[in-house]
């Protein structure tokens, strides 16, 4: 191997080590470490003007005990478990309104296609957080949504949406429905009409034909969106802080809480690297569909 | 076809079609694919369609798996109206000339598709795939998925996985096209043979008229969402029914003129200032005086250097060229009128030996059934 190819597959694994790994370290190294009631909030810190006598130091500095406080604890795995329940379940809610989204947008007219996948595409061009904000103006009690449907006389009391587990659907799905339209959009543009037919033919009625097919078709697609969809939504700060009720816990917002509410940074830490641990499991997953779909040529 | 001379069901006026097209027209918007088509084919047949590429014969197959609804007519398949039945009712397979396979099974599982939905125990599906495979010569290639295959051999995947249900009627788009003539050859032999012991009623498009002539019990061209003429594959070559028939297939000299006389079943054809009218079969509807052209195949032109006198119909030309195609030779001669008449010869002597060469006189002769008169 020469000197050039080494540098080019050099390159990733630097930028990796130096944009996570040694991130991950520092995290891990503070979630070892001790509250203490200074600047940076933790004990002990590595002085290296002690040599290595220092680093001695602070390595029988360091313990387990916020892991082990984390188990102690059942707002913790109570967090994790409701985190995982929310993401998978808005998951499922996102893959319901997607997959019609991107067959529809499949069987447009060609010249429509593009302006739908701009229309997909289209909220990215807004800030996130002003998009949840303006969920709160629709959802409130006096928001548009109730305000509506009080006018439509549908209902007689505004329907409590904001501030619960519904709201929290709501902005997963909406915020994480272009991760979920597009992979599957691209492997349902596969699709060809004859296919259909040809399953038909073989004596497939309609409903069996679309099943054999179009979603065996679009399986990878739809792996790929709810993987792309779970992972972000199971560490979701911003939407259960400004959708979200008191009472709905995700482990995100405590994370959040542990680290500006209470300026707990070893136990936020500690609470960080579960959480990522928790995630290696759907990325490996995830890595191994795209991998396979690699394999198989397209 | 080469088989029984007897078979020959659409003679018989008691035979009862498995396919029964009443006046089927289909439009597409204002467009008209299918054009007020009448059409029975019988069980056993080897049907072959011919004809220009959009002319129809994708839309028919179609109309008949169940993929298109006739806009005017019906369609009977078994003395049953298909109008309301669904393609999956129908015991019909087709091929589609796109192939249609599916790109997330692979081979065995694209041929074993319709299996799986059929009433086929499940432990006889495998032995099922496994004979079709070797049919198609593809046993090799059971786990790929078609996007790592060749063009070919996806076509003859398409073609298995039609072939697997074994259907009472099979429907061939274009089965063969992207095939090496051996393997063609091979198919071809092996698609009779699965007829013969099955059956089956096959209706095949192809653009290979050669293949149509050798697998064919009948042969429809169609022109324009029309039916030129449906007729035996020696009659449609022999005698077509019209100019448009007559050029589509094979190769053919076209001399235009007027209709002389109309005996029975031999007529006159006017066609140069002071020859001899040429005397060939009277084709259909021909009427004295009217604008006629007499169609004649180039191996029945006799080619010679002394003028034949015991041939009516014999004119003289120059050689203007000869092209050399191994087993035989074509002569191009350019007559006095300056139409250009095609004389094919079989080389039974060596090239060296050969009297006539180039800007030669000779004599082009025929006899009075080796061409035919046709409305123009
Ligand atoms: N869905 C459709 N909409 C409009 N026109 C159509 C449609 N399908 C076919 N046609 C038209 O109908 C005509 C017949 O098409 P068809 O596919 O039957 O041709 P074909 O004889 O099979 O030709 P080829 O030999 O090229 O396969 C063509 O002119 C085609 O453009
Ligand atoms: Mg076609």
């Amino acid at each position: 191997m020469n000197v050039s190819r080494k540098f080019l597959i050099g390159v990733p694994y630097v930028w990796l080590l130096i944009l996570f790994l040694i991130p991950f370290l520092i995290v891990f190294k503070i979630a070892l470490s001790d509250y203490a009631v200074s600047i940076p909030p933790y004990a002990p810190t590595l002085d290296l003007a002690n040599g290595w006598q220092g680093i001695l130091d602070l390595l029988s500095g360091l313990d387990f005990e916020n892991f082990a406080f984390l188990l102690d604890d059942d707002l913790y795995w109570k967090a994790y478990l409701s985190s995982v329940q929310i993401a998978a379940t808005a998951t499922l809610l996102t893959l319901l309104v997607g997959f019609p989204i991107a067959y529809g947008m499949v069987n447009a007219p060609d010249e429509w296609r593009p302006s739908l996948m701009m229309l997909v595409i289209l909220p990215f061009w807004t800030s996130f957080l002003i998009r949840v904000y303006a969920w709160i103006g629709i959802l409130s009690n006096e928001g548009l949504l109730n305000s509506f449907l009080l006018w439509l006389g549908v209902i007689s009391e505004p329907l409590i949406i904001l501030n619960t587990n519904i709201a929290v659907y709501i902005g997963i799905v909406y915020t994480y429905l272009p991760f979920m339209i597009l992979p599957i959009y691209a492997s349902l543009e596969k699709l060809d009409a004859s296919l259909l037919e040809a399953a038909q033919d073989l004596g497939c009625t309609r409903i069996g034909a679309f099943w054999a097919v179009t979603v065996h078709l679009a399986k990878p697609g739809i792996i790929a969106g709810c993987f792309l969809v779970f992972i972000p939504a199971l560490g979701e700060v911003v939407i259960p802080s400004l959708l979200g009720g008191s009472r709905t816990l995700m482990i995100g917002k405590v994370l959040w809480e542990e680290f500006f509410s209470n300026r707990d940074w070893t136990v936020a830490s500690a609470v960080a690297i579960i959480l990522l641990l928790i995630l290696v499991i759907p990325i490996v997953l995830f890595q191994r569909n795209e991998q396979k779909q690699r394999e198989a040529g397209q | 076809m080469t088989i029984n001379p007897a078979f020959a069901p659409w003679l018989d006026p008691q035979a009862k079609p498995i396919i029964d097209f009443q006046s089927v027209t289909k439009n597409y918007g204002d467009f008209t694919a299918i054009d007020n088509i009448d059409l029975k084919i019988y069980p056993r047949e080897f049907f072959a369609l011919l004809g220009p590429s959009g002319c129809g014969k994708t839309t028919l197959m179609r109309m008949l798996a169940g993929f298109e609804t006739a806009t005017k007519g019906t369609i009977l398949i078994d003395g049953q109206d298909m109008a309301d039945v669904p393609a999956h009712k129908r015991a019909v397979n087709m091929m589609f000339q796109s192939y249609a396979l599916f790109p997330h099974l692979s081979v065995a599982d694209n041929i074993a598709f319709g299996l799986k939905r059929s009433d086929m125990p499940k432990s006889e599906i495998g032995g099922r795939v496994d004979e079709m495979l070797r049919l198609v010569q593809l046993g090799k290639f059971a786990k790929r998925k078609p996007h790592q295959l060749s063009g070919g051999q996806r076509q003859r995947v398409a073609l298995a996985r039609a072939l697997a249900k074994g259907p009472k009627l099979l429907l061939l788009d274009e089965p063969l096209g992207a095939l090496d003539k051996k393997l063609r050859h091979e198919t071809q032999f092996e698609l009779m043979d699965i007829q013969e012991k099955t059956g089956t009623t096959f209706v095949i498009v192809t653009h290979d008229q050669e293949e149509a002539m050798t697998v064919a019990s009948r042969i429809a061209v169609m022109d324009h969402g029309r039916l030129a003429q449906v007729d035996t594959p020696d009659r449609v070559y022999e005698v077509p029914n019209s100019v448009y028939v007559a050029d589509f297939i094979g190769d053919v000299n076209i001399i235009r003129g007027a209709v002389g006389s109309v005996d029975s079943d031999i007529a006159d054809l006017k066609w140069s200032e002071g020859a001899a009218p040429i005397r060939a079969l009277a084709g259909p509807d021909l009427k004295p005086g009217a604008r006629a052209a007499f169609a004649v195949r180039p191996e029945k032109v006799g080619i010679s250097q002394s003028e034949p006198t015991d041939m009516h119909n014999r004119v003289q030309g120059r050689v203007e060229d000869i092209a050399y195609l191994g087993n035989m030779s074509m002569y191009f001669v350019r007559l006095a009128d300056g139409t250009l008449v095609k004389a094919q010869v079989a080389n039974v002597r060596r090239i060296s030996r050969r009297g006539i060469t180039w800007d030669d006189q000779v004599w082009l002769s025929w006899t009075d059934t080796a061409g035919i008169i046709l409305p123009d």
